[in-house]
């Protein structure tokens, strides 16, 4: 009942009628659970089932991306759907480059708290080493859910109340 | 893709060997692919291999673009970096054609979990192995290390991209079949674990229900069963509106998302910690409330001595007023209590049926003795199975350390939404990483010999101080305790002492006690602060064991003080009854806990943040230190586990302090403190916070309890318990009883006295217990070699991968080669 409420601010008075309305992007940007969130626009882009590859949610969207993000979703779901967020380019595995904006979003925008080209290309290898078994270069699926599955905090810290 | 490599697949190597044999590889990938589905070969990835591999002149590299990852580089990592960091395409790595790219980026890996097809491929292995449960796997004792296990039985998938409708439809019928034949638990998980959206699951819902039972038309149905489908609707939307209901109302949850939002899930922990204690206390209280307050109450025993009057001092000592209330021990009678019946209650326990009523009679010595041991039974049972689930989740079998990529693809928290929150947070992220990268960097260089041994000086010092003030405290509190012991033989003597003063003179053991509690912490932290540790983690646990040990101590030291003490030579102090003088002196300490915390809390930290803000210059407020607060309040709570013997209301107390300490402390952190520097595994002391409350504190209050329940004497002239010679003589006398009146019962007294006074069988449980914890060891030593056994398989998967995709590509190229020459031969002619 309370995600439907907080769905429903959202979307505007003309629209109210429609079963299917899909709330555009930065609407949803604007939720303060998320407003700060470096991951915001991946989760949109993930959890949106929308044709035209905008990132606006529907009801059905909205309500995946709770129960993904609430106390019972099993492991398999969250490392899953991490994982999407987590895949910036959007190619099905996780590359240098994707790891290094990953970095980025944990370290911040500030230029004090970012880390120099070394330390990154340093860590980038060592996440690696010791993530990729197969040593392809990338990071897969079942590498990264093997990864989660020895971090025990891993399902406390990836959920979202409302 | 890369699934099966036995041994016995000569035609693999064959089709290498000659490189102008495409063929022979196109037929050889499509007999792997067509061993794993266990199907007939599907022609469609046949043909997109085929179409892949024949197209050259159209380039696809324009759509492919930057979206996809250089393979090459992966090979380049065996033979060292010299590339900066990835911004630029590598000069020196193999240039993959446009048709080797289209089918690496449709590999298994790659596309797994993006596609439905695979996902639901996945998951219809998955409920075909639930149906079948009886799947053997080969047993890898057998194998060598050499040779490597198929892992044929583990079923690999195999995705399509999502091709023609007709594929996904003849996936969704199989998954849907499948499913049906699960018990309706098991779908109900199943679909639950399914990563596919909401309107996906519903769909696949709707499809298993449907074929289950073809729907009844409502004209078909009697009255009567229509009524009850109408109830059973009724019935389901009541019990939604009731848990929606219950959720609501689940107490402080918006505070625990503000304190999440700003601190993390490590504050949280705390107060969710807190919240536990009280869901404890609240069922201890019910229970004895329930059965010994409430019966006691309503038959009020007579008054020995005259009126007391009220003065305040009676809420922090607990003596004077409430002495002789239905608080303390010494007030419940000992004889079985019946309602109309004007007898007197003497001393001697009576089952005499003189006074014939017909309302229930209430045998008070037994209900004591029965509801305080199944109380602590019922809270051991809580307790341990709340450890080991917490203890099974965070458990991890693999020793390797995966640190940094756990920590990088772990660490962002996602509770916190307050915008300076996740400035601070990604501030400490930055500094973590660059601290653990350091210590990756470091571990590799070995330090000198001279520097281990300043650290080991500098660690043995630290340890000394933290033991010797532990010691200290302990001899001050043993001492101290036998003066006031002394004192209190003396006062009683004389007869001319004020009252008020003899109550607050008995203050004076709980308040030393309560600062030492507050000062010695402080003392190890400054200690600790010397030394330097390799990781933090370290640091917190060496911290949280001397904290222990000085409680451990503390409390052994004022158990032996009540038990050894007072309880033997209850005389020496003129004391009728001693229990009830014990569960004063527990009320007192309790008390005495509240309200040093209340101060170090409203003043102690305001003052420690005006000090470091202003004195010592540092721009951060101080970190709310987690794990003494959660010693302090499993250390209050032992105190009022070993109490509730001798006070049944002393759970009500403990509970207005949580709740009175839960306001507090949410008050300070909000307005003193800050997200806490050091890494919080949360988890791992979640299981470490519950371990301690089971171990030491239960444990240790239960050992007290049944030692005084066992052993000790109680007074004879107030109690329950009175006349008899130990608590436990209450059961067996009760047992001794039903013996004599229904002879039936005789085993069960006899099997009663082989097992719980017999120390033999002890052991031979004992045994057995060890017996299973060794095999259980020896099981996960077992799953760990297999571990490592896959991991060697799975490198060696990659390194065949790699090696297959280059043959592939130098095909490619020498076929290309080929016609061109041809055709430039053409042309020159």
């Amino acid at each position: 009942m309370n995600a439907y409420k907080r769905f429903d601010k959202l979307v505007p008075k003309e629209e109210k009628n429609r079963i299917d309305y899909r709330v555009r992007m930065e609407d949803i940007l604007e939720l303060p659970e998320l407003k700060f969130n470096p991951f915001k626009e991946r989760i949109c882009k993930v959890f949106s089932t929308s044709d035209k590859k905008d990132g606006s949610l529907d009801f059905d969207d909205f309500l995946d991306f709770l129960s993904a993000f609430s106390e019972s979703a099993t492991l398999e779901i969250k490392s899953h759907y991490a994982f999407h967020i987590f895949d910036f380019e959007d190619d099905g595995t996780l590359g240098r480059q994707d790891l290094k904006q990953l970095v980025n979003c944990l370290t911040g925008k500030a230029d004090k708290t970012s880390l120099t080209a070394d330390e990154m290309k340093q860590l980038i290898n060592n996440i690696l080493a010791e993530s990729d078994i197969d040593k392809d270069g990338t990071v897969n699926l079942s590498e990264f859910q093997h990864v989660i599955s020895r971090s025990p905090d891993f399902v406390s810290s990836f959920k979202i109340v409302l | 893709m890369a699934g099966n490599f036995d041994l016995n697949q000569p035609l693999m190597g064959a089709g290498l060997e000659s490189p102008a044999d495409e063929e022979g590889v196109h037929v050889s990938f499509s007999q792997l692919i067509a061993e794993q589905i266990g199907e007939s070969p599907d022609g469609f990835e046949l043909q997109q291999l085929q179409r892949a591999l024949n197209d050259e002149d159209r380039d696809y590299v324009g759509e492919l673009g930057s979206a996809f990852e250089y393979p090459g580089r992966g090979l380049n990592d065996m033979e060292g970096e010299d590339d900066d960091g990835g911004e630029t395409d590598p000069q020196d790595g193999l240039p993959w054609s446009s048709a080797t790219l289209k089918i690496l980026s449709s590999m298994p890996s790659r596309t797994i979990g993006r596609s439905r097809g695979a996902i639901l491929s996945q998951y219809y292995n998955k409920t075909l192995q639930l149906r079948r449960r009886g799947q053997s796997r080969s047993s890898l004792r057998d194998f060598s290390r050499s040779s490597r296990p198929t892992i044929r039985g583990y079923g690999m998938e195999v995705d399509t991209t999502d091709g023609p409708e007709s594929e996904m439809k003849k996936k969704k019928e199989r998954l849907v079949n499948n499913l049906q034949n699960l018990s309706v638990g098991e779908r109900l998980k199943m679909l639950r674990g399914m990563p596919v959206s909401v309107a996906e699951k519903k769909e696949l819902r709707r499809l298993t229900l449907q074929k289950d039972k073809p729907p009844p038309s409502s004209s078909k149905i009697p009255c009567c069963s229509q009524l009850k489908f109408y109830i059973i609707i009724a019935a389901r939307h009541s019990w939604y509106s009731w848990l929606s209901f219950l959720h609501s109302l689940q107490p402080w949850q918006f505070l625990f998302k503000r304190i999440g939002g700003r601190f993390g899930t490590g504050v949280l922990s705390y107060f969710q910690f807190l919240k536990t204690l009280l869901l404890f206390n609240v069922f201890l209280f019910l229970v004895t409330f329930a059965f010994l307050v409430l019966p006691q109450a309503m038959h009020p025993t007579e008054l020995p001595v005259g009126v007391r009057t009220f003065s305040g001092l009676e809420l922090i000592s607990g003596a004077g007023l409430f002495t002789d209330t239905v608080m303390y021990y010494g007030y419940y009678s000992n004889s079985t209590l019946q309602k109309s019946c004007a007898r007197e209650h003497n001393a001697s326990a009576s089952t005499d049926h003189d006074c014939v009523s017909e309302r229930l009679s209430y045998n008070m010595p037994l209900a004591y003795f029965f509801t305080i041991g199944m109380s602590f039974f019922i809270t051991c049972i809580i307790l341990v199975y709340s450890m080991s689930k917490s203890f099974g989740r965070s458990f991890r079998i693999d020793k390797s350390y995966s640190i940094l990529a756990m920590k990088v693809f772990s660490s962002w928290d996602f509770r916190v939404i307050k915008k300076s929150s996740v400035e601070l947070m990604s501030q400490n992220n930055c500094t973590q990483l660059r601290e653990i990268l350091a210590e990756v960097v470091q571990k590799k260089e070995k330090n000198g010999g001279c520097q281990a041994l300043w650290r080991l000086m500098v660690h043995g010092l630290a340890w000394a101080i933290c033991i010797g003030g532990t010691a200290g405290c302990v001899i001050s509190v043993y001492f101290f305790s036998e003066y006031m012991h002394q004192d209190l033989q003396r006062t009683s003597r004389q007869t001319n002492t004020h009252p008020l003063l003899k109550e607050a003179s008995l203050l004076a053991l709980p308040a030393l006690v309560s600062l030492l509690n507050l000062l010695l912490p402080s003392l190890f932290s400054l200690a600790a602060w010397m030394e330097e540790y390799h990781s933090p983690s370290v640091r917190t646990y060496v911290a949280l064991g001397r904290n222990l040990m000085l409680k451990v101590s503390v409390l052994a030291v004022l158990c032996y003080h009540w038990l050894g003490r007072v309880a033997a030579n209850p005389s020496d102090i003129n004391l009728m009854c001693w229990e009830t003088f014990v569960g004063q002196e527990l009320y007192r300490f309790l008390i005495m806990d509240f309200i040093f915390t209340l101060l170090n809390t409203l003043f102690g930290e305001l003052l420690w943040r005006l000090f470091s803000r202003n004195v010592l210059r540092r721009s951060r407020n101080p970190a709310f230190d987690i794990a003494r607060n959660v010693l302090d309040l499993i250390y209050a709570q032992t105190l009022a586990w070993i109490g509730v013997l001798f006070s049944p209301l002393l759970p009500a107390v403990q509970i207005l302090k949580l709740l009175l300490l839960f306001y507090v402390k949410v008050t300070s952190v909000m307005m003193n403190c800050q997200v806490p520097r050091r890494p919080y595994r949360v988890s791992q002391m979640t299981t470490i916070f519950i371990t301690l409350l089971c171990f030491p504190s239960f444990l240790g209050a239960s050992v007290c309890v049944t030692y005084t329940m066992w052993s000790i004497k109680p007074s004879s002239s107030c109690g329950p318990f009175r006349g008899l010679r130990t608590m436990f003589q209450a059961g067996k006398r009760w047992v001794q009883e039903l013996e004599k009146n229904n002879p039936d019962l005789s085993v069960l007294a006899r099997v009663h006295a082989y097992l719980v006074e017999n120390p033999f069988f002890l052991f031979v449980g004992a045994g057995i217990f060890l017996i299973v914890i060794y095999f259980y060891s020896q099981v996960v030593d077992g799953q760990r070699k297999v571990i490592e056994l896959l991991q060697e398989h799975i490198e060696e998967e990659g390194a065949h991968k790699k090696y297959l995709i280059s043959k592939l590509q130098n095909m490619h190229e020498s076929k290309k080669r080929i016609p061109r020459r041809l055709r430039s031969q053409d042309s020159g002619c």
